[in-house]
């Protein structure tokens, strides 16, 4: 570096080739080196090995080499009796989830955002996070204790002996109700902090002119947190097909599949339990192709909406 | 505040009535938060009958804590525990380390690639092999029944990633790591022995995310490990929560017949949900400040 610079003084930084530029942070590049990686080995060559969904996998030929046999797959996914059925309760599940779970953070954050002592408004904080940290398992376990038939919390309250589980009705209730369970109170982080970055100046203005509580989120709060508001919104349309896998599985019983018999977990037991990999690619791409559609459609709806949103 | 007291003597009467409701809403939503818990937690230390019939709805009856000697006594259980335990340790130390040595390169305006490097990995977070692909080359690398298998795959967590390099970024005072370059510090040097030691408050919050995450997660484990000794604490309890069956070691501990037998199950289902629990839900609050903080950085980032 300082040989360079004694025989080259003037525009030194300019006439540097790339290769010497990037020398110069050869130790950073070092630092990523394992992350890139194991970021291509476990990320990138499996979306490369997405192509099996072509091709009729069998182990001694490995991902690459096994016979192409185009849309076979898909074919017979669509022909399967219970096709529309999965993709119908698979999209639905996860609109009702989002109509349902998507605004109950945007409130909460606004009406904890009002408190005024703060040790009580950090008491509530951290009590509404708990859920959050509770794996999914356990809430599965706690839902099957709750709607237990017998001595679940549930049909003791109401005084029934109901088994819920069993119930496809109430299927997509039991889902989303315990998705807002634990995760609106996380939900509230990103907006809460959008909303500590409100200039106090415009809450005292309102105030001296007798704006009420009210008034003041309608008029303050709630167009401050429109731009996260539309972000989130796309991030979660683009995850539409996503639905809670591990949930699904976990609250799925034989008398419920009406409602709970959704593609992910089809693609799982095709997948892994039946090792029919070729054939559980394709049903899991379908899924992938549709969330990124959703997502390009939203993408373009929510930015006529807002200009100044841009998606990452 | 201040201000707001004088605003609040201003129009005393409906500021005074709204923040009086206010705090009953929230008052009622942090109660439909809380009992959940707060009945699992009584119900575990209650008589098993008294909780079927109701009677625990506010304070445990007959108390009793053969809920919880059930669970220590179950050789399953404790095996899921040290291995829950062995799991979060090694794993969080893996995902931190990951994350730091991604997000300080990419927090670095002049390296070149930066933004190249940056898509590379966000990419990551939208788009995936789906499950099988990546089975298949998680298999194909021989890590099944491996515990490296729940740790490798996961890469770097973007997301996580993305909030240290903001922190970097905004947090980091640029002056402090130009001075030590020109004292002749490399820039390993100086990520180790400054952006490390002033990152700590983003470092805990990396820690918990992360600790949560391996404490929590059942499914890699079900895919990648099929090896029942190696199965991690949820795993475990699938059985006792989900499918709802005694293991044989809870059952050579019973004589009181198969009635005793269901009972018990009972009692276990509850203390076992807050043996599960309790680790994380203990740890977060010390961090809460932390990682709020950690959002607000990505907020103002957008």
């Amino acid at each position: 570096m300082s040989k360079l610079k004694t025989a080259v003084p003037a525009n030194s930084i300019k006439q540097k080739t790339l290769l010497e530029r990037m020398g110069a942070y050869w130790q950073l590049y070092l630092m990523l080196l394992i992350p890139v990686v194991l970021t291509i080995i476990y990320k990138y060559i499996p979306m490369y090995g997405i192509q099996i969904a072509f091709r009729d996998y069998k182990s001694v030929r490995g991902m690459w080499d096994s016979d192409w046999v185009g849309m076979k797959w898909f074919v017979r996914f669509f022909s399967s009796p219970n096709c529309l059925r999965m993709i119908k309760n698979t999209v639905l599940l996860s609109f009702y989830s989002l109509l349902w779970s998507f605004p109950i953070p945007i409130i909460l954050a606004l009406l904890i955002n009002q408190l005024r002592f703060n040790k009580f408004k950090r008491t509530v904080q951290t009590i509404l996070y708990a859920p959050h940290f509770i794996s999914i398992m356990v809430v599965c376990g706690m839902l099957r204790v709750f709607l237990s038939p017998s001595g679940g919390l549930i049909n003791l309250i109401a005084g029934t002996s109901i088994d819920f589980l069993t119930e496809s009705d109430a299927f997509r209730t039991i889902y989303i109700a315990s998705g807002i369970w634990q995760d609106a109170g996380w939900g509230i982080i990103v907006y809460m902090a959008t909303l500590a970055n409100i200039d106090t100046s415009h809450y005292e203005a309102a105030k001296i002119d007798g704006a009420s509580m009210f008034q003041r989120i309608r008029y303050i709060d709630l167009p401050e947190l429109v731009p996260q508001i539309v972000l989130m919104l796309i991030m979660s349309a683009g995850n539409l097909m996503n639905v809670g896998f591990e949930k699904v599985f976990l609250l799925q019983t034989d008398l419920n599949k009406a409602t709970s018999d959704v593609i992910a977990v089809y693609v799982y037991q095709q997948g892994i339990e039946h090792a029919k990999y070729s054939y559980s690619t394709a049903v899991g791409l379908f899924n992938t192709v549709v969330n990124i559609v959703l997502l390009i459609v939203v993408n373009k709806i929510t930015s006529k909406i807002s200009e100044d949103v841009s998606f990452v | 505040m201040g201000n707001k007291k004088k605003a609040g003597q201003l129009h005393g009467l409906s500021d005074k009535t709204s923040d009086i409701i206010l705090v009953v809403i929230c008052l009622v939503i942090v109660l439909l938060v809380a009992y959940p818990l707060y009945y699992v937690l009584i119900a575990s230390v209650s008589n098993p009958y008294d909780v079927y019939a109701g009677k625990t709805f506010l304070f445990p009856s007959g108390f009793t804590l053969d809920g919880y000697k059930a669970v220590f006594a179950d050789k399953k259980i404790i095996t899921g525990y040290l291995n829950s335990i062995k799991y979060t340790i090694i794993g969080t130390a893996f995902s931190v380390i990951m994350v730091y040595l991604a997000a300080y390169p990419l927090s670095i305006k002049e390296l070149p690639g930066r933004k190249f490097l940056s898509i590379f990995f966000i990419i990551t977070m939208y788009f995936g092999g789906g499950l099988i692909p990546t089975y298949l080359i998680v298999r194909d690398t021989g890590l099944i029944d491996s515990m490296w298998a729940l740790f490798l795959p996961g890469g770097v967590a973007v997301g996580n990633m993305i909030i240290v390099r903001n922190f970097f970024e905004h947090s980091i005072p640029q002056e402090m790591i130009e001075a030590a370059e020109i004292d002749g510090a490399s820039k390993w040097t100086t990520f180790i022995k400054i952006v490390v030691p002033l990152s700590r408050s983003i470092m805990a919050v990396m820690v918990v995310f992360s600790m949560v995450a391996y404490w929590n997660d059942w499914f890699t484990a079900l895919i990648y490990l099929p090896g029942e000794e190696n199965a991690p604490l949820p795993l475990v309890l699938r059985n006792i929560l989900i499918k709802s069956s005694a293991s044989a070691s809870q059952a050579s501990t019973i004589s009181g017949g198969y009635a005793e037998l269901n009972k018990l199950t009972e009692m276990i289902k509850f203390s076992s949900i807050i043996v599960a629990a309790a680790p994380m839900l203990v740890i977060y609050p010390f961090v809460q400040k932390y990682f709020e903080k950690g959002f607000m950085a990505g907020a103002v980032k957008g």
